[in-house]
């Protein structure tokens, strides 16, 4: 939420010294070649590449929506929210619970749908209160201690967070029917599956949700105040302790829609998958810049779709080193451009 | 690290660590503190000497109700885990509780550790041959086999080579965001060891089977006081004597370091770093030396690791695997060596015997059939949680960390932490 929060840096006028020039050329030249490889690609193969692009959209809308619940809460007390990501999965336990366990909606139909309006509800709401919960518990009480303090608070809620996956899902792999399977329309030879209609049908009106409250609300009002100065905006009469738990609650509720959709797409549920997908979305939230909502969502898309490039052959790793592929982001983004790719370079506030 | 020498006993300068509860300067004061700093080493001595004894010498000739006892709750193979994952915390101790540089990939120089114990005392690099003091099994005489004493420093600067590397252009970044980094980098080199059994046609890793056997420890000279020649994987208690030598090392170089120059640089660094760099600390190159030293202690933990094993796998190091180290330093106290050895050495043994054993009794005595182990995450992340919640200096704490993270909000000092630590701009 910095987009609003900190004036413009007095920048110096002299030439930056030649380190930051070199790096900025490393940086710029591995981006380079990168976009070279791809355009290659799609030179050779458009069809594949299309497809990748697809279900690289597909991921994305869900990275981006974990990725939102990263930034909110770090525009806001600048805690790395390590638990978020399995939050998601427990929320995509609950999901596959209520749509499928419960109502076993997985053909689609009206009533299908309704189950999965459902689900998308619960699962949300759920995923707040406990987020909220947290933030009540655990992390109000340390806002005031150093840093290390609630990060590995959040680390030690993460392994809880795993451990009740363990305990709802069994420490294996669950495979779920998911409502629209695999079914999907072709445009243009791309072959375009339901279920992505069906995300980003439902991501993209989330996300501008999101947004008006951020933006135009009273309550996102007080977090952007909140998240620019919190005493002052104590002094202001905001209840900074309130719309911190709201801002968790919006975030937790984020990832629970995300869970749900996740289940609808990838279509089974493991323990663990809250860890992998969480640092990636935190990766697109640093790619974005974090703090900034806008680049939340950018980010998603993009590492989805550099994820699924790779996935597919499109880079020249290969699916083992996804991961590896975007960590490596990662930790260049931190090096080359940790403000990310819509942050202006700040100075801290103090 | 060569800066650490030691000052002199009585120009001590009194940094109130630890075990000096007595302030004060005079005489009598000062004996009491150095018969404080005394008590953990010698415990520690001790313990390990009596835990020697009892398992070589008086275990097996004891009634089969008292061994069987010692099988179930404390076998020598736990103990020898204990000891290991004791010098793997100590050395991240280093890095988190000394220069208080969260990092959350630790695991990583473990994994390097272990896997140059792998590569330099197998048979996997069959095209070479290569014998330097080493005890090949017979048979197996093709590989690179080098000492084990000889790999132990081998791995630990090939480890701090890499602490250098991963720390060079990472340590710059504020903590939470070095926290992200350091994980990525322990999620991406045991990636690197899982699927490098092709890389250009290289075979470096073996892949997902690991490198195994490897070779036995040789003992030198002292064979000739009794000890076997070669230390296989049955030879646990005198493996365990080598692995306290180890942790040894790891206590005393950390300990020793914490007294100079250096370990009161990182000291200055993890409670002010806005403050220590105005004093004259060189922030990148302090903060490269905690890496360096932390990941040192890694790489010959590794070793040990892989010794204790048998074997390198990809899948021994996981991400939990440091969270369960740094579970071990927050619960023992950041910064107070024997405290965070005391945790390492409870918890590894809940992890890899005592929570299961304890859940049987229980079972049997309540009559129910909870399946305990499957309670470990929980009771790791429920350590981290209320450790920082209730105590969040550790159970053991240096009365140096308590200040610090007692102490309320420093009039919303919390430092200028440019998120591009100076030299950025």
């Amino acid at each position: 939420m910095s987009q609003t929060a900190e004036a413009h840096a007095p920048r110096s006028r002299s030439l930056p010294a030649p380190r930051v020039l070199l790096e900025k050329a490393t940086g710029l030249g591995l981006v380079a070649i990168l976009g070279l490889w791809l355009v290659v690609q799609l030179v050779r193969t458009p069809e594949r590449f299309a497809g990748a692009l697809v279900e690289g959209v597909n991921v994305g809308a869900i990275y981006a929506l974990i990725a939102l619940g990263y930034t909110l809460v770090y525009g806001i007390i600048e805690l790395i929210n390590f638990s978020h990501g399995d939050l998601f999965m427990l929320s995509t336990v609950l999901g596959a619970f209520v749509v499928i366990t419960v109502f076993g909606a997985t053909s689609p139909t009206l009533g299908g749908f309704g189950v999965l309006a459902l689900g998308l509800v619960v699962t949300m709401t759920l995923a707040a209160t406990v987020n909220v919960a947290a933030e009540r518990l655990a992390y109000r009480r340390l806002r005031k201690a150093p840093k290390l303090a609630p990060l590995i608070t959040a680390v030690g809620l993460s392994f809880v967070y795993q451990w009740g996956g363990v305990r709802t899902n069994g420490s294996g792999q669950k495979t779920w029917d998911s409502l629209l399977g695999d079914s999907g329309f072709t445009v243009a030879g791309i072959s375009v599956p339901w279920s992505m209609v069906l995300v980003t049908g439902v991501t993209i009106p989330l996300l501008m949700l999101m947004m008006w409250i951020v933006q135009n609300t009273r309550q996102g009002k007080a977090m952007r105040a909140t998240a620019q100065d919190q005493d002052a905006a104590r002094l202001m009469g905001i209840d900074v302790d309130r719309t911190i738990a709201f801002t968790f609650a919006v975030g937790g509720a984020l990832a629970g829609a995300a869970g749900v959709l996740y289940l609808q797409t990838v279509e089974n549920t493991r323990w663990d998958a809250g860890f992998r997908l969480g640092l990636y979305a935190f990766t697109a939230a640093v790619l974005g810049g974090i703090g900034r909502l806008d680049g939340a969502v950018l980010g998603g898309f993009l590492i989805g779709i550099i994820q699924n490039l790779n996935d597919s052959g499109m880079l020249p790793f290969g699916q083992k080193w996804s991961q590896t592929v975007v960590f490596t982001i990662l930790i260049m983004l931190m090096v080359f451009r940790p403000e990310g790719l819509l942050g202006r370079p700040t100075t801290e506030k103090v | 690290m060569a800066t650490t020498a030691a000052p002199a006993t009585d120009t001590r300068v009194k940094n109130g660590d630890g075990t000096g509860r007595g302030g004060g300067d005079g005489a009598g004061v000062r004996r009491r503190h150095r018969l404080g700093d005394r008590i953990w080493p010698l415990g520690f001595a001790l313990a390990a000497v009596l835990v020697f004894v009892l398992y070589q010498w008086i275990l097996p000739q004891a009634p089969a109700g008292v061994s069987d006892f010692f099988q179930t709750w404390l076998p020598m193979s736990t103990i020898n885990q204990c000891v290991i994952w004791a010098t793997m915390a100590v050395g991240l101790n280093v890095v988190v509780g000394y220069a208080g540089l969260l990092d959350l990939g630790y695991v990583a120089f473990w994994a390097i550790g272990g896997y140059v114990a792998g590569w330099l005392m197998s048979g996997f690099f069959g095209q070479w041959q290569i014998n330097f003091f080493g005890h090949p099994a017979p048979g197996q005489e093709s590989g690179i086999h080098l000492s084990f004493w000889l790999v132990l420093p081998l791995a630990g600067l090939f480890c701090a080579l890499w602490g250098v590397i991963i720390g060079a252009p990472t340590l710059r970044l504020k903590s939470d965001y070095l926290a992200l980094v350091t994980l990525g980098f322990g999620e991406i080199i045991p990636e690197v060891f899982k699927n490098g059994e092709n890389i250009n046609g290289f075979n470096l890793s073996n892949g997902v089977k690991g490198i195994t056997p490897l070779d036995p420890i040789s003992t030198g000279p002292f064979a000739y006081l009794g000890v076997p020649e070669e230390l296989g994987p049955f030879d646990e208690t005198w493996k365990f004597v080598i692995y306290v030598l180890i942790a040894t090392f790891a206590v005393f170089v950390s300990l020793r370091i914490r007294e100079g120059r250096l370990g009161r640089a990182w000291l200055a660094i993890r409670e002010d770093e806005l403050a220590a760099s105005m004093m004259g600390v060189p922030l990148m190159r302090t903060k490269l030396a905690a890496y360096a030293v932390g990941a040192f202690i890694g790489g010959i933990g590794g070793v040990a690791y892989a010794s204790a094993v048998g074997g390198v796998a990809a899948e021994d190091f996981a991400f939990s695997s440091s969270i369960i180290l740094l579970a071990m330093v927050v619960l023992g106290g950041m910064g107070n060596v024997w405290g965070v050895m005391l945790g390492a050495l409870v918890l590894q043994w809940i992890n890899s015997n005592g929570l299961a054993k304890a859940g049987e009794a229980i079972n049997q005595a309540v009559g129910k059939d909870l399946n305990f182990p499957s309670y470990n995450f929980l009771v790791f992340g429920a350590i981290l949680i209320l450790m920082m919640l209730f105590r969040r200096e550790g159970l053991l704490p240096e009365t140096r960390t308590r200040q610090v993270l007692r102490e309320p909000d420093r009039g919303g000092a919390e430092p200028a932490d440019a998120e591009l630590e100076g030299e950025r701009r």
